[in-house]
């Protein structure tokens, strides 16, 4: 039957998430931005809530009852992404290796790989996906993957890496002989694959990103995971739809906080209807965004065929973040161009989705 | 969470479905063409219907005391059947002959004795109607406004002035044995705490439907202007107190309070309209081998296939605020702001969706050969009654901003 609510473990997640993102991930934001580093301190603080931790099953090292749900996911996600979008990112990182290898790994890889995300302190995953392309997708890739004898070799740019300075290992994304995607764990250290730069991007500045070379990389062939990536796709769509969420929710709360306080003409701004009009259909679409993102995420949960839904509300969310974030600053006016206030952060912030997109189409 | 249909909602809305195909789809463009006429065989046959479903419900609620009480879905299961039956016709579903929006007032704040005056017999032999009549010539949303006097004259209400907008105002009054409940001041200088709800029945003398409205669209439904001269009716026809108390809660307010479940209702209907529309779009993509390709980049995509994307995300996002709207009804959760969201929303994209589809379809969208440009004027009707997007823009705006009407006007 038809229900909105949250069960009490989802409850129990929000609840935990939202305030730990309201308390400390919140007021990190502006400096995490500025200052282009995400303090250690709350990344261990962090680790300690076990979102990592909680997707990987107890033979793994973790203690997830039942398969991860996208449902939670979504949940932690948004709520995190509330607080900054940048800190989420870094923060939810080791998931870029933990669900690949979840959702397409052999038993071996699991045994392997999943432990060292199940440890005492944080370690950070990442992944090579994008390639500095405008019109890059999945049914796009640039870099190869040759096999050679035991070993595929890898040749290819990447861009946008997180991490991949301090990650052991990232997931890089690669089309094989045949033009089938693969995936494959790639160590850091392997000869031939190349960290360049750190990069520096229109937002999400507080996340260290990279441009990653590969040439010539050998990698093992036990270290391809399996072959079909759609389900795992989707999954990290609806993961990205509910960080863009987040980011809607956190411009809609500012906007209408700073409305309620601005006079113009006598009046709070708020109390102007092209104002208040502004507000209302920001939260309305905000509320659409998210039911949409959550029905996607309960079918994928149900093990149904979810492509059309995730498809919707990937569509949705896009248009909606864009629009809530860009009237969230616009509520501001002049105010909201000055850095001092986060409006403008979550407008380049959103635009990353577009981006984002290339990752998450096949 | 959960976003499954119960046993319940799945039977509901298949039987919706075979009324809409069977029943409203076939007359649908007869009663949209010959406006003013009456499909008799389609009212007594939904008359019919809605009988053995009070029956059933009364022997179900008389013989077990609704034990396994768990949680309601009763406004979710009256959105998906009404989506259904929009579907088939929105003009013909509105004219279904029920209680309506004047039934719905009674219900909620009438006396035992009303509610068994008035609803407890309603189902009888023949069809008949309720109504709802708020709407002055001078003022629409600003419903504190009314003109129309109630002057108490011994055992009797005196009610003078003119009402418009009445949907099914005609068919409850005088080709039916309904009613229709007329909002009235009883002292103009007081606002809106004396305005009282009367239940006017058909046959009252000084009461006469002096126009009946040439429309846009939802033409197989009646629009009645009422025009009240020295109405009489019996005292014990008002609606709550009738007392002018100031922060009283039993007349205009208790009555405004039954939007929070017709505006998902009304959301639902224009839903219904323009779920038709788009698939017959996508069925006329599909006869030209254009198939949707979902998951593709944004950038691959067609134009066309963006644009269905578009508005099946749209369709889908008003559908889910209104399931939100109702869901929280059902709880018994206050839910005026998602009530609301889901209403203007709904209005807006089901407004643009049969437009786009009109122009997607080119000459054949234009004609009148198919029932689209019908849906086009069908569902443009969801963006205005209930409140328009406008006014409920401002009731989501004040819920948000913890506004008062005074606050944000």
């Amino acid at each position: 039957m038809i229900d909105f609510h949250f069960d009490e473990e989802q409850q129990l997640i929000h609840e935990t998430v939202t305030s730990f993102a309201a308390e400390q991930v919140r007021p990190a934001a502006h400096d995490a931005e500025e200052s282009r580093t995400i303090p250690q301190s709350l990344v261990d603080q962090a680790w300690e809530l076990g979102l990592i931790q909680g997707t990987i099953p107890e033979a793994y090292g973790g203690y997830a009852q039942e398969p991860s749900s996208a449902v939670s996911g979504a949940i932690v996600a948004e709520a995190l992404a509330e607080g900054d979008l940048a800190i989420a990112l870094h923060l939810l990182s080791p998931r870029l290796v933990v669900d690949p290898v979840l959702r397409l790994g052999s038993e071996e890889q699991k045994q392997e790989l999943l432990p060292l995300y199940c440890g005492e302190k944080f370690c950070a995953g990442s992944a090579a996906v994008l390639e500095p392309s405008w019109d890059f997708s999945f049914a796009n890739v640039g870099t190869t993957a040759k096999r050679n004898g035991g070993d595929y070799v890898l040749d290819g740019t990447k861009c946008f890496v997180p991490l991949a300075s301090s990650a052991a290992r990232m997931v890089v994304y690669a089309q094989d002989e045949q033009g089938v995607l693969g995936a494959f764990v790639v160590d850091t250290g392997t000869p031939g694959l190349e960290v360049g730069e750190r990069e520096k991007n229109l937002g999400l500045n507080g996340l260290e990103t990279f441009e990653v070379t590969l040439s010539d990389c050998r990698v093992p062939a036990t270290r391809r995971l399996g072959s079909d990536a759609t389900g795992m796709l989707r999954r990290s769509r609806i993961a990205l739809s509910a960080m863009a969420v987040g980011v809607a929710k956190a411009s809609l709360a500012y906007a209408i906080d700073y409305a309620k306080e601005r006079e113009a003409f006598g009046v709070k701004i708020a109390q102007k209807q092209s104002i208040a009009f502004m507000l209302a259909d920001m939260a309305t679409e905000t509320d659409a965004a998210q039911l949409l993102n959550w029905e996607a995420a309960w079918k994928t949960d149900q093990g149904e065929d979810a492509a059309r839904e995730v498809a919707l509300a990937r569509y949705y969310v896009n248009d909606a973040v864009l629009k809530v974030a860009d009237n969230g600053l616009q509520v501001l006016g002049g105010h909201g161009f000055v850095r001092d206030h986060p409006v403008e952060l979550w407008l380049r912030n959103a635009r990353g989705f577009a981006m984002f997109e290339g990752a998450a189409s096949v | 969470m959960d976003f499954s249909l119960s046993e319940e909602a799945q039977k509901r809305i298949a039987m919706s479905r075979m009324a809409a195909e069977a029943m409203m789809r076939p007359i649908s463009r007869q009663f949209d063409e010959e406006e003013h006429t009456d499909p008799w065989d389609f009212f007594n046959a939904m008359w019919e219907v809605s009988k053995g479903n009070q029956q059933a419900a009364e022997s179900f609620t008389g013989s077990k005391k609704d034990k396994k009480s768990g949680p309601s879905e009763r406004t979710l299961l009256a959105c998906m059947q009404i989506e259904e039956l929009a579907w088939g016709d929105a003009g013909l579903y509105l004219s279904i002959p029920n209680p309506g929006l004047g039934g719905a007032a009674i219900q909620a704040v009438g006396t035992p004795e009303q509610k068994q005056r008035f609803l407890g017999n309603f189902y009888d032999d023949k069809p008949r109607w309720g109504a709802m009549a708020i709407t002055e010539p001078h003022f629409g949303s600003d419903s504190k406004q009314v003109a129309t006097t109630a002057v108490r004259d011994g055992d009797e209400w005196v009610l003078n002035g003119t009402k418009i907008f009445c949907t099914a105002g005609e068919r409850a009054l005088v080709k039916s044995d309904g009613f229709v409940v007329v909002w009235a001041t009883l002292d103009k200088s007081r606002g809106r705490a004396a305005i009282k709800p009367f239940i006017v029945p058909a046959g009252t003398p000084g009461v006469e439907i002096s126009k009946v409205e040439d429309k846009h669209g939802i033409r197989a439904s009646d629009t009645a202007v009422i025009q009240l001269d020295d109405a009489r009716i019996p005292a014990d026809n008002i609606l709550g107190k009738e007392e002018i108390v100031e922060k009283g809660t039993s007349g205009f307010k208790g009555v405004m309070a039954t939007f929070d479940s017709t505006r998902p209702i009304v959301a639902a209907s224009g839903i219904g309209v323009a779920r038709a529309a788009l698939e017959l779009v996508k069925e006329t993509l599909a006869e030209a081998g254009i198939e949707i390709r979902y998951e593709a980049h944004p950038k691959q995509m067609t134009v066309l296939e963006k644009e269905v994307i578009d508005m099946e995300a749209q369709l889908q996002a008003a559908r889910l605020l209104t399931y939100k709207a109702c869901n929280m009804m059902d709880r018994g959760e206050r839910n005026s702001r998602e009530a609301s969201m889901a209403k203007a929303n709904a209005g807006a994209a089901v407004t643009h969706i049969t437009q786009k589809c009109v122009e997607l379809l080119g000459p054949l969208g234009y004609s009148r050969k198919l029932l689209l440009e019908k849906w086009m004027r069908d569902a443009k009707i969801t963006d205005i009654y209930e409140g328009t997007q406008q006014i409920n823009q401002l009731i989501i705006a004040r819920s948000i901003l913890g506004y008062s009407s005074s606050e944000l006007n």
